[in-house]
This record gives structure tokens, sequence and C-alpha cells, in this order.
């Protein structure tokens, strides 16, 4: 078992996962160096998959890659670029290299993307992806075949507790949770309200007990920042104040990063929240700044805020 | 015969009042008569996580999202079977594309439209 999959399952203390930048070209020692940027401060680093639709070095080379300069890839795949055939090759192929952590997701629109006129796959959706990477942890393919050898697999999953019908987003995290997805990362909200209401209810169904939670925080330094995010990235909606507290600051980088402290240490008040997940479009010394001003990740193992163990 | 004539009198009704895109494996009573096939990215288990703060489409912003609908039809449409209601909630398996154009009346007499992969949900 990994550190990462230990983690996930004791919680031993608050988890730190963040976003690694999307490649295009470079070799290894590019890879290298962007994630020297993260490795003293995350248990783990999301590869993404073409995210927003936009094609970029892929999600197999870059995980492969990002566990060959020593750090814990999380594979995600998502369902919009290619069928179940090639969902799963990738999986089976990317395990063979070391990496054990996935995460599925649906995956933005075509639309979202610079190439709208590519065709939009989704042969597959998120939930049913989740039972999918299950079945590969146990040895068996989609069609019923057997992998001639496996292992275990950390399964995660996504869900976004800001977007309509709110009511039912704990419902659909429980479904993927009962799919095999022993972690979820949270879409990107400036809604505290509506991650409370999430929380609540995840606690009721116990997602909270049966999987790792982490919302996602993203470091940013502009109010155009937050008005990009609201008006062109689907599923994240960022409210007029927000907004015009970074914009009415005297030092709007700064006012940025009591924002996202703010946010950080509201999730990890929340009782069965397990960590964050850290998106950083700053690229400057503020993801270092937070996780020590926090005291959390891997450098400050033993500062664990003690109500991320009440994960009833 | 039959296998001509029904997949052309199933359209004829439910493509007027569903939009239906002749999947071959109606889910429709699970999800509050409303067919998920006509969700842009055809998801079988929506939402996903794109869905407008108005509670519109990402993809097409001026479109009620399919699974918005879903679920508050599922709670709201009178004569619903609770049992029907519930189901919104649970996990469908892939679509299954070579059903595609055939009857579903025809595949849920003959059970075919409930017919999964070895591999769905195995030894879980």
């Amino acid at each position: 078992m990994s550190e990462f999959a230990s983690l996930v399952e004791s919680r031993r203390r608050p988890i730190v996962t963040a976003e690694f930048p999307s490649l295009d070209g470079g070799d290894l020692e590019t890879v290298r160096e962007a994630f020297d940027h993260y490795r003293p401060y995350v248990d783990a680093v999301n590869i993404t998959d073409n995210p927003a639709a936009h094609a970029h070095a892929s999600n197999v080379s870059m995980a492969i890659a990002v566990k060959q300069v020593g750090g814990e890839p999380i594979m995600q795949v998502v369902c919009r670029d290619k069928n179940r055939i090639a969902a799963q090759a990738d999986i089976v192929g990317a395990q063979m290299h070391g990496v054990t952590a996935f995460c599925a997701l649906t995956g933005d629109d075509v639309t979202a993307g610079d190439e709208p006129e590519a065709r939009r796959v989704f042969d597959i959706d998120g939930p049913q992806l989740v039972s999918i990477m299950n079945g590969i942890s146990r040895g068996t393919y989609l069609s019923g075949r057997k992998l001639k050898h496996h292992r275990e697999l950390l399964i995660g999953a996504v869900e976004n507790p800001f977007a309509p019908p709110v009511e039912i987003r704990a419902r659909r995290a429980r479904l993927k949770v009962d799919g095999g997805a022993k972690f979820l990362q949270l879409q990107i909200g400036y809604e505290p309200n509506k991650l409370e209401a999430f929380i609540e209810a995840c606690r009721s169904n116990g997602v909270t007990r049966d999987a790792a939670i982490l919302p996602t925080v993203i470091l940013t330094k502009t109010a155009g920042a937050l008005r990009f995010m609201e008006g062109n990235v689907p599923g994240i909606h960022v409210p007029s104040d927000v907004i015009d507290r970074v914009a009415d600051a005297e030092d709007p980088a700064e006012e940025s990063y009591q924002l996202v402290r703010e946010q950080t240490e509201h999730a990890l008040s929340l009782a069965g929240v397990a960590g964050i997940h850290i998106t950083d479009f700053r690229h400057d010394d503020t993801l270092r700044r937070l996780v020590t001003d926090l005291q959390i990740g891997p450098e400050f193992a033993t500062g664990a805020n003690p109500s991320i163990h009440q994960t009833a | 015969m039959l296998r001509k004539l029904l997949p052309m009198a199933e359209h004829v009704v439910k493509g007027p009042v569903w939009d239906c895109q002749m999947c071959g494996q109606c889910v429709l009573h699970s999800t509050g008569m409303t067919c998920p096939m006509t969700c842009p990215k055809t998801l079988r288990n929506g939402p996903c996580g794109g869905v407008r703060a108005d509670g519109n489409c990402e993809v097409k912003p001026e479109m009620r999202c399919v699974w918005v609908k879903a679920n508050h039809r599922a709670e709201t449409l009178p004569l619903l079977p609770s049992s029907w209601r519930e189901e919104v909630g649970h996990l469908r398996p892939p679509v299954n594309n070579s059903l595609k154009g055939d009857s579903s009346w025809l595949n849920l007499m003959n059970g075919k439209d409930r017919e999964t992969p070895d591999g769905w949900l195995a030894e879980q």
C-alpha cells in the first residue's frame, strides 16, 4: 500500500493534495522541475486528463513521469475523450508503471475547450468509471475478462457540492463510494454554507466515514482570476461579494491569500473533512505559506488539526 | 416484421413526448420520465459537476439540466410508483451501444435491456 493510500485509510493527519500543472512538451527534467514546487508540501498530486477539454501531455505519460521523479500521482481519467476500452487500457497500463491512485471524472464538455468541434465520447460516466476501476482493482475488465496480474488500486472520485441540484450531491457521492471510491475531491467553491450542508449530508449517509473528503481551494492573486472562473469555468460559481472583496482590497494578492486561508481553515474545521486539495494558479511562494501557516501536509506530520479525526 | 415495426411505433410515441433517442434500453421510469440520452453528455448517472448556478446545462446554457429536471420530477411527478421515485438515485450500468435503434419495448420483454457485461459490479 502506498503512503498516500495508508493516509487515506488512517486519516491520521490532514491530507494535502494538489493539482499538477499540465505540460505541453519537454522531458523528465521539465516534470521534475515542476514537481519540485510541490514535493515538500503535498501527499499526492492530481495528474489531470486534458483539463477543460484542452489537449496536453497525456494523463498516463504524466502520471508515470511524476512517479519516476519520486512523486505520488493521482491519475485522473475523464469520460469525454475515450471510450470504455481505451479508459481501461490506460488504467491497466499506468498501474504497470507503479501508478496506483486513480480518480474518475465525467469531465468538462468539449465546448469548454479550444477544440469545441471535437467529437465528445462519454461512452461511460463518472460513477460507472468508478465501478470499472474497482473491477480492474479486483482483477477483472468490464467485459468479465481477467487480468493476468493486478494490484489493489486506490480509487477516488469528485463531486460538486455547489452545483444544482445541491440536495442530491451527497447521494451522488454515496453512489461513488459504494462503487469503490475511497477519496472524494470536491469542486472549487466560494459558498461555505453549501460546503457545510454537503459535509453534513455526507456525515448522515456515511460518506465521511467511508471516504476521505478533500475540498478544493485555488490560489489566485487577482480579482480578474476570480471573474474568469465565474465566467468561463463550468461548475464554478464565484459570488460577486467575493470578487469585490479582492477587487477593492489595497493589496489584492494578499487579500486573495487571506481568502484562501480562511476557506482552508473553514474546510478543515468541518468534522468529516479529511484534508484539502490545492490548485495553484499563483506559482509563487503561496503554497508553502499556506501549508506552513496551517501546519498541514507531510512537513507537519504531527501538527494535525484535532477536528480532522472526528470522522463520524 | 415486429422488429422493424416496433421501433417505428416506439419512436412515433416517445419521440414527440420525451425526445426519445432510441437507445433501446429505456430507463425513463427511473429518471422521473426524463430521457438521460438528451443530456449532451448522455449521462446515465447525472448530473455532472458542470450544472450552472441557475440549474441550466453546462453545454447548452439555454437548456434546463436534464438531471435537474429528472431529480425534480422523480420527486414531484404524480402517479409514479414509489419504487420508480427511489430508482433515480441508483447506479445505472453503461449503455449497451449495440442496442441503439432497437425497440426498448422488445428489449424489455426479452430482458436484453437488463443484460450487463460480465465484469459489471463483479465480485462487489
